[in-house]
């Protein structure tokens, strides 16, 4: 176990490195001067404009700039943005943010996706099953965005149980409706792939041993084939806490919630380099994290898998 | 003043994007509810504002997120009636000149910054110097340019030879001098930009930290940034400038998609609009009644000829220049495409600046297909009878631009498509770098409202932002008399004379000025807007609870 978790932590090192790497140059091939940008349609002043540059080390030859990029990331450093504030500020601004709106959203998700995904799987081909199919079907075919004016417009202007945007970001029971929004889409692959995976496994060999064993009924269900059901939901989780923090970019715009999309979308359109890949980074070390985490919940979940 | 505004606009365009599969809004409205109720002076209200590209620190501030809000908090000599767009003194007791070169200006005593130090004419002086230097870093840092010396500080290349300007000298506490390089008739105009503004003691310590916790001497002090979140700001009680606010303070509050903004606004969660978003420009009105906000604005949309391109150079392709302008219905795409947000225009120069002219364009800029027809042939025709317009794509532009090729196409027969590049930064590079080979879209928002600022800043051979290299000698002539006139109103009416010569050439074709059209909650009345599109934050009354 602990030579497994050894060897992937060493394997993300070169995981790591190349997505900084690539990330880092993409950013710049993106047409465009950031910093002759920040005149807008003025003229820009020549004269100012090499002094920035300069002051910000933005005239040194673009592998210099990677080199030291690199070195300072080594050091904890994230560098400096466009506006002179230290990178990881906007960091440690926006993430508990974005953090909060994932959880919850993923919360939701397990919790009535596990949920629903295990009653229809137990009454497989009955109403509510049938019923659990269409839902999930229309989740899955209507867009985030549509969804989320949807439901603004019901919950806010219609209704007026909730301000129509987050009026403070950090506010749990604000953030419930985007994270619905957000997280209902994965809420209805849960659904699917929990009740397939039940009606399926509810056929195996040991469910009959337990049930002939003469377990109570809440203990076959809940250790043995609810258990051994959720091998495929959890490799759908582990990746999707990464796609939950980081394609929470309409969301957190529809209802204007201040988070890592927020400011990776301010960024990506100011071609703030050290922004960009500052939050990229912390976003593939999440993924990282997420998916060594799966792994090591395989064990757990079935017996029959062990880490040398 | 531009990048910001282009900022907003990208926004815009996504907002379009999702919103064109969502359901409308359903808003309820209230019809005409402008009842004035009793006010409550220590009111604060929120504005629907944008985070802060740059620290704030006044000539730092070139985009509308951080302008507006070193608008609220500073206040130079002078600054533009927001009723009419005249200049007033707000520090300055007077400001004098004999030659248009050399000024005296005499500061009013009782200013005093929100640290309680009081306003001195070296708090002007210290800051232009700092500003101006290149070390600092400072994009407003050209605005100084005028003035004598300015050239050691901020010289083209390598680093600066001196600290001060040689034009800049403090006489006594309240008294300074500024000599220019040479005379610029209406430099008092210029005073009333934010870049001018005095700085405190306490900012050259340590300018960085200062830029997160400002301290001015403007009708609201600086109380808290809380970033991408929301600035706040409070009324100043020891301000001693014309406006006084009326209410207690200003909560600048951070959106990205306008979209919601107006959702907030609609259920009073907002108390002031920046701009409606596009997709609910149909029906803010109905929805707001008599709290929507309908005006004119210091900008206007052209679409300019690359003048350097030879193909242009002759001197009877003015007459096609003019045909095309006639060939554009203004009326009908202002109201159908651009949803009434647009005014068409018929002259250069944004109404609300002074100078400003009612149809210097004349007949040129009214539609008629049969004298635009008549025109082209007359001047041997576009050509390659085919005209392309370069643009953004991510500014909200495709759909008027695709608009006026129509125009142009069916009411003469040319060719025209229009070339969107990805994004703003990358037209401009094309742009500036001169590759354009027919049209291009250009636009202008006024840095002060004077007419000199729509005419020799965009038209004036070699002007930075002459995009289409236009060049006239009599229009030089007329700039060069404008600026060493002793009087505005002289400049202004010189300019007036230099806009004429535009008509004979047109080298831009003037399409439509912006307005601003925006709305205000129930909790707050007297809402006004200037004409750089910015509410008067002082005058807004708060109604009491």
């Amino acid at each position: 176990m602990g030579r497994f978790v050894a060897r992937r932590l060493l394997q993300m090192i070169p995981v790591f490195l190349g997505t900084v790497t690539l990330i880092f140059f993409m950013v710049h091939i993106l047409p465009g001067d950031p910093v002759a940008a920040m005149w807008g349609d003025k003229a820009v002043d020549p004269a100012q404009l090499a002094a920035f540059k300069h002051a910000r080390g933005l005239d040194q030859p673009l592998i210099q700039q990677y080199l030291d990029y690199l070195g300072k990331l080594f050091r904890g450093d994230f560098g400096m943005a466009m506006d002179g504030r230290p990178v990881i500020d906007k960091i440690s601004g926006a993430f508990p943010v974005t953090l909060r709106l994932a959880l919850l959203a993923f919360a939701i998700e397990i919790v009535l996706g596990v949920t629903i995904g295990l009653f229809a799987g137990l009454r497989r081909g009955k109403a509510f099953d049938k019923g659990t199919l269409v839902l999930t079907l229309l989740l899955i075919s209507i867009p985030v965005p549509v969804l989320g004016f949807i439901f603004q417009n019901i919950f806010s202007t219609q209704l007026g149980w909730v301000t129509p945007t987050v009026q403070d970001s950090m506010n749990l029971g604000q953030l419930l409706l985007p994270a619905i929004v957000l997280g209902s889409l994965s809420l209805a692959y849960v659904a699917r792939l929990t009740r397939t995976s039940i009606a399926e496994n509810i056929k195996a060999d040991y469910m009959r041993t337990a049930v002939a064993k003469g377990l109570p009924k809440r203990k076959v269900i809940g250790t043995h084939l609810l258990r051994n059901s959720m091998i495929p939901v959890v490799t759908f989780l582990g990746t999707d806490l990464g796609a939950l923090m980081g394609g929470a970019i309409v969301t957190e715009g529809i209802f204007n919630v201040k988070g890592v999309g927020f400011e990776l979308y301010h960024a990506i359109n100011l071609k703030e380099g050290a922004t960009v890949s500052g939050f990229v980074v912390v976003l593939v070390l999440v993924y990282l994290a997420a998916s060594l985490i799966v792994d090591l919940l395989y064990a757990v979940l079935d017996p029959r898998i062990r880490y040398a | 003043m531009r990048g910001a505004s282009q900022a907003k606009w990208v926004v815009a365009a996504v907002a379009v994007a999702l919103a064109a599969t969502a359901c409308g809004s359903n808003g309820a409205s209230s019809g005409g509810g402008s009842s004035t109720g009793a006010v409550n002076a220590q009111g604060t209200f929120s504005y629907q504002s944008s985070e802060p590209q740059n620290p704030l620190q006044p000539a730092n501030a070139m985009e509308v997120g951080g302008g507006r809000i070193i608008k609220q908090l500073f206040k130079g000599l002078v600054d533009y009636d927001p009723a009419d767009g005249k200049l007033r003194n707000q520090v300055a007791e007077k400001i004098e000149t004999t030659d248009a070169t050399n000024y005296t200006v005499t500061l009013k005593s009782g200013w005093t910054f929100h640290d309680g130090t009081p306003v001195t004419a070296s708090s002007f002086v210290d800051a232009w110097n700092w500003s101006a230097n290149t070390k600092n870093n400072q994009i407003n840092s050209d605005w100084f340019s005028d003035i004598a010396g300015y050239t050691d500080v901020h010289p083209d290349a390598g680093d600066p030879k001196a600290e001060t300007m040689s034009g800049l000298k403090v006489v006594d506490d309240t008294h300074f001098t500024i000599q220019l390089t040479g005379p610029v008739s209406y430099f008092q105009y210029k005073l009333g930009y934010t870049a001018f503004s005095p700085l405190p003691k306490a900012f050259f310590t340590d300018p960085a930290k200062y830029g997160q916790n400002p301290i001015g001497n403007g009708p609201y002090k600086f109380v808290s940034w809380e970033h991408n979140k929301a600035i706040t700001v409070a009324a100043y009680d020891k301000y001693a400038g014309l406006d006084k606010p009326k209410n207690g303070g200003i909560v600048f509050k951070n959106y990205t998609q306008p979209e919601a903004a107006y959702k907030d606004l609609v259920s009073d969660n907002v108390d002031v609009l920046d701009q409606v978003d596009p997709s609910d420009l149909a029906s803010y009105k109905t929805d707001l009644g008599s709290r929507a906000v309908d005006q004119a604005q210091g900008a206007i949309q052209n679409i300019s000829f690359a003048m350097y391109q030879d193909a242009w150079k002759p001197v009877d392709k003015a007459k096609v220049r003019q045909g095309l302008s006639m060939a554009i219905d203004r009326d009908t795409i202002t109201k159908t495409v651009l949803n009434g947000s647009r005014q068409p225009a018929n002259s250069w120069v944004a109404p609300g600046a002074m100078g400003y002219k009612d149809n210097t364009c004349g007949d040129a800029c009214k539609y008629d297909p049969a004298k635009a027809k008549q025109l082209i042939t007359e001047g041997g025709g576009v050509p390659d009878n085919k005209i392309t317009i370069v643009y953004n794509s991510d500014g909200g532009h495709k759909e008027w631009v695709d608009a006026v090729c129509n125009s142009i196409r069916q009411a003469t027969g040319v060719e025209c498509v229009g070339d969107p590049k990805p994004d703003f930064k990358t037209s401009r590079d094309i742009i500036k770098k001169k590759q354009v080979q027919s049209m291009m879209r250009t636009g202008w928002v006024q840095d002060y409202p004077l007419n000199a600022n729509f005419l020799r800043d965009v038209y004036g051979t070699g002007a930075a932002a002459n995009d289409g290299s236009y060049s006239n000698p009599e229009f030089d002539k007329l700039a060069a008399e404008a600026d060493k006139a002793t009087t505005v109103e002289k400049t202004a009416e010189l300019y007036q004379q230099a806009e004429a010569q535009l008509a004979k050439d047109m080298p831009a074709i003037p399409l439509w000025y912006y307005k601003t059209t925006s709305g205000y909650s129930n909790n707050v009345q007297n809402v006004k807007f200037d004409s750089f599109g910015d509410p008067v934050f002082t005058q807004v009354e708060v109604k009491q609870k």
